[in-house]
């Protein structure tokens, strides 16, 4: 019978042909809509305003004489410089702070640890406005602490920079804290046993093994300051930086090809830190053992006392920035006459769009919420659980991971150029409450969708297989078991994508109306008005409204969790 | 191949994975109500092997028929199959009661029907009252129990088990080892399963397939595949085998080390003529010391060098006392040791029972990690 393997090949026969099930057929129509809309929502876009760059302003093509124009303007030229001394300072600076955070909150036995996790995250509510805003009723020209500044301005590289931390903190921080989580509690004990110093176990074990992310935090720092619009735009006085250049250009100046040649000038760092970090992070997955043992710090009175000493300082400064802005809001008339009103949030007495505003951004969070988490949890699962139909898989993995290399403000412009375009059959949604929706869902399509696709990589990827075996239809199983378990994800995802939606302002501030105007837009419209008491107290809306929205989902994430201990846990 | 009334036959199968050859024109039939093993090492081919029959990673090439229908290129939804997986792939939210009841609720049996069945199956498989516990709250075993209860209940002609045991405990594994193989039996439910553990594919099977490198290295019952292994890699594979160095020394007659043998059939030198480098194989449980002298057929004088307490019996490394100083190995039971007082260092003559030794022509380099 060891014949049978040796019998005369038989290959001459054709390939099997695989019957593709009703079922399948199914999958891949949805996972081809899904595709279609991430291409109509940002390859597309992307694609005009690539090509407006090469053309003059008849949309005639023109070659590189745009660019030519670009870099022999000094004064854009510059912001080139300026963005990234502000960029790295401020990286420079944050993963400092947000290192020692972190460590402070892994490595020492330092009391009130989750509170001091709940303050750092508390930035992650606030357009990246607010604190500009803060910062000038401390340190502008009547601010409480101007002095301390020595006699150099707020409005400046210095105050983008201390914006900037306070804005892209709470990120660094939760990367290194994942990072440290991580690490494993054998190497220090066999470090300890070797007789190493505390010193030297710092350099050798701690360190190696956070390199992955610490320069994944640089990377993603990176990335936000860079295309970070609403600090410079508030802070910056004459000292430009891309993204404001790229907001001149379109708003002030009207002057589209020459703002679809900055962005496309601020893709370039975008994109490559996207791609240095993707790399990165393929490496962290394979030092990952699941033999480690988690890392137990032990009592230490005078180390425990410094970090919680640092701790102390960095949450005493963020909400600092917070109570400022809470306290002028509600403050009649800054510098002189300090009593408290709610003068300031009588919006519908200023520009911006009034009250309107503050709901339009509502309905806008709402509505990206629920679409975006129904479509990217989907898209996901198809991604993650579909059989077959290789080519799709792939193409849309990388339609969903696209969206995270592009900032912002260079969606938002593409999609002045795709959807106001006279031949476009989808132009009527310019100008409406649906395109500013499409438009965030895809702005934080990736890093929902990333969410997605680890929950699901935690389940048995038999599930599928025995279903089809019971003849239970995928969309069954979907229902009864992968939305159940993933219910957690779910809900995070859904949070996120509201509470973006609510802060962001780079993307939109190109596409809002007059009748779809956005509490975030409205701050920077209020500030730029002058009126920076009622910008204060709007963007204090937002935060209130982000933060009630987290409240709501521990609470929902908690009673969940007690509800469904006996299958979760083991 | 003609119709020998095989319920499952699979005909000349190949899978590739991009450059990677998984199966290579495997051909194989199964009867109705057979319970048969794939066994092998990692990496073998057998789970390819099953996943291919289920339609879960379907062939590149290949025809197989189950029933009489051409099922080659069909979905897993529109074959005839119930699997188990050595992950149980059992659902987590929902209770046991539900999870057994999965296919039947999709198939729109009526209530008291599809209850009466879940109690009927949690019974069967010895977990009677467990019904409204979660999986998280079942140890390892009764989850695969569960996992399996839910298999059958809709009736499939296929039972698939992909490493159903690897993840238990020894204890608990060899328990529902005979529970699974009493149920396949009451059942008569034709069944097929994947294992690496040739213990569990011995006292299981009705037939093994032992696969190597994508092709089937022989199929037989698990008497045959012991004691008869058609290929060194079977020998091997299954059981511990010495592998010796010899030579031919005429038709049925081998040297060792200068010794000659007799060797009674068993013999596959591929017709080497004398002088010519062979393989003798001898099992270490199947070496004789007991009445023998240096007179008795296929006497071996040798010398111990080491005795290995395994338990119910010593594993004792010797070596052959001509010039070759070949190694070998023999198990040899407490009650010998104590009355033949056999210790490091002595001489003992062994015989190799003549059939009992297995010859193979080519020369074969035995890895000891296999063992």
């Amino acid at each position: 019978m060891t014949g049978t393997a040796t019998l005369a090949p038989a290959l001459s026969g054709l390939a099997v042909k695989e019957k593709v099930s009703r079922e399948d057929w199914i999958m891949r129509g949805i996972l081809l809509a899904i595709a279609l809309f991430l291409t109509v929502s940002i390859l597309l876009p992307l694609y005009f305003l690539m090509s407006k760059g090469f053309q003059d302003k008849d949309g005639t093509f023109t070659g590189l004489a745009n660019f030519t124009e670009f870099f022999s303007t000094p004064a854009l030229f510059y912001s080139i410089q300026n963005s990234l001394v502000i960029t790295l300072w401020t990286s420079g600076i944050v993963l400092i702070l947000a290192f020692t955070f972190a460590y402070g909150l892994t490595r020492s036995c330092m009391p009130f640890k989750s509170l001091f996790k709940g303050i750092a995250l508390v930035p992650i509510l606030m357009p990246s406005l607010l604190p500009a805003i803060s910062l000038v009723y401390f340190f502008g020209k009547q601010g409480v602490i101007t002095s301390w500044l020595f006699g150099y301005e707020i409005y400046g590289p210095i105050g983008i920079v201390m914006g900037e931390i306070i804005y892209v903190f709470p990120h660094a921080m939760t990367i290194m804290l994942i990072a440290m989580a991580m690490s494993d509690a054998r190497l220090y004990e066999a470090s300890e046993a070797l007789g190493a110093s505390k010193l030297k176990t710092f350099f050798t074990v701690t360190l190696p093994g956070m390199r992955y992310g610490l320069v994944s935090a640089f990377f993603v720092t990176f990335t936000l300051v860079i295309t970070d619009f609403g600090v410079p735009k508030v802070l910056g006085g004459k000292y430009n930086v891309l993204a404001t250049d790229v907001y001149k250009q379109v708003v002030g100046r009207q002057d589209f090809e020459m703002g679809a040649v900055v962005s496309m000038v601020l893709l370039v760092p975008a994109v490559l830190a996207f791609f240095a970090d993707r790399l990165v992070q393929r490496k962290q997955v394979a030092m990952l053992s699941t033999r480690a043992v988690p890392y137990v710090p032990k009592p230490s009175r005078g180390f425990d006392m410094a970090m919680l000493g640092f701790c102390g300082l960095v949450g005493f400064i963020i909400l600092a920035i917070l109570g400022m802005a809470f306290f002028a809001s509600f403050v009649k008339f800054w510098p002189y006459d300090l009593t408290l009103g709610l003068k300031n949030y009588q919006f519908d007495l200023m520009d911006g769009g009034g009250w309107a505003s503050y709901f339009n951004s509502i309905e806008l969070a709402s509505w990206t919420a629920v679409v975006g988490t129904v479509m990217i949890f989907i898209g996901a699962y198809l991604v993650e659980k579909s059989n077959g139909f290789q080519a799709g898989r792939s193409a849309m993995q990388f339609l969903c991971i696209m969206p995270m290399a592009v900032p912002g403000l260079v969606l938002g412009l593409a999609y002045i150029f795709f959807f106001n375009h006279p031949d476009n059959p989808l132009g009527f949604l310019y100008h409406t409450m649906p395109i500013l929706v499409i438009c965030t869902v895809t702005h934080f399509y990736t890093v929902a969708h990333l969410t997605a696709v680890t929950a699901l990589k935690q389940m048995d990827p038999e599930f599928e297989s025995v279903s089809a075996s019971l003849k239970v239809p995928f969309y069954k199983t979907f229902r009864r078991v992968t939305v159940p378990v993933c219910v957690p994800a779910i809900l995070d995802i859904s949070m996120y994508l509201f509470v973006n939606a609510m802060t962001t302002v780079s993307a939109v501030v190109f596409l809002y109306s007059p009748d779809t105007t956005l509490a975030s837009v409205a701050v920077l419209n209020m500030d730029d008005a002058g009126d920076t008491a009622p910008a204060a107290a709007m963007g204090m809306m937002i935060v209130i409204t982000a933060a009630g929205v987290r409240l709501i989902h521990s609470l929902l994430t908690r009673s969940l969790a007690r509800r469904t201990q006996a299958w979760r846990k083991r | 191949m003609a119709d020998n009334g095989a319920y499952l036959k699979v005909e000349n199968l190949t899978k590739k994975f991009g450059d990677f050859t998984a199966l290579k024109n495997i051909s194989l039939e199964v009867f109705e109500g057979e319970f048969v093993c794939f066994l092998g090492p990692s990496g073998c081919g057998k789970t390819t092997l099953l996943r291919a029959i289920a339609g879960l990673d379907i062939q590149t090439f290949g025809r197989i028929e189950q029933a009489g229908r051409d099922i080659s290129g069909l979905p897993p939804s529109e074959r005839d199959f119930g699997i188990v997986f050595q992950s149980y792939a059992l659902f987590p939210n929902l209770t046991v009661n539900r999870n057994v009841a999965y296919g039947l609720e999709n198939r729109k049996t009526p209530k008291p029907e599809i209850a009466a069945k879940v109690t009927e199956l949690l019974l069967l498989v010895g977990m009677p009252e467990q019904g409204d516990k979660y999986p998280a709250q079942l140890s390892g075993g009764q989850q695969q129990r569960v996992a399996l209860a839910r298999a059958l209940a809709t009736s499939p002609g296929l039972l698939l088990l992909d490493e159903p045991l690897s993840a238990l405990d020894a204890k608990v594994r060899a328990r529902l080892r005979h529970e699974i193989k009493d149920l396949q039996l009451k059942l008569g439910v034709t069944t097929i399963m994947v294992t690496h553990d040739q213990e569990e594919a011995l006292t299981m099977a009705d037939r093994i397939v032992v696969m190597n490198e994508g092709v089937i290295e022989q199929v037989g019952t698990p008497e045959d595949i012991y004691s008869r292994p058609k290929s060194p890699f079977v020998a091997d594979f299954v059981g511990t085998m010495n592998f010796l160095a010899g030579t031919a020394n005429g038709k049925g007659r081998v040297k060792l080390d200068g010794i000659e043998l007799a060797a009674n059939g068993n013999t596959d030198d591929g017709g080497a003529a004398p002088g010519e480098a062979i393989t003798i194989c001898i099992r270490p449980e199947d070496v004789v010391t007991r009445g023998v002298t240096r007179d008795t057929d296929n006497a071996v004088p040798a010398v111990v060098d080491n005795l290995e307490f395994l338990g119910s019996f010593y594993r004792i490394s010797l070596h052959t006392q001509g010039p070759d100083r070949t190694g070998f190995r023999a198990d040899f039971s407490i009650n010998l040791m104590r009355d033949l007082d056999i210790s490091e260092g002595r001489d003992v003559v062994v015989s190799f029972p003549a059939d009992l030794i297995r010859i193979y022509g080519e020369a074969f380099i035995h890895s000891d990690e296999t063992v």
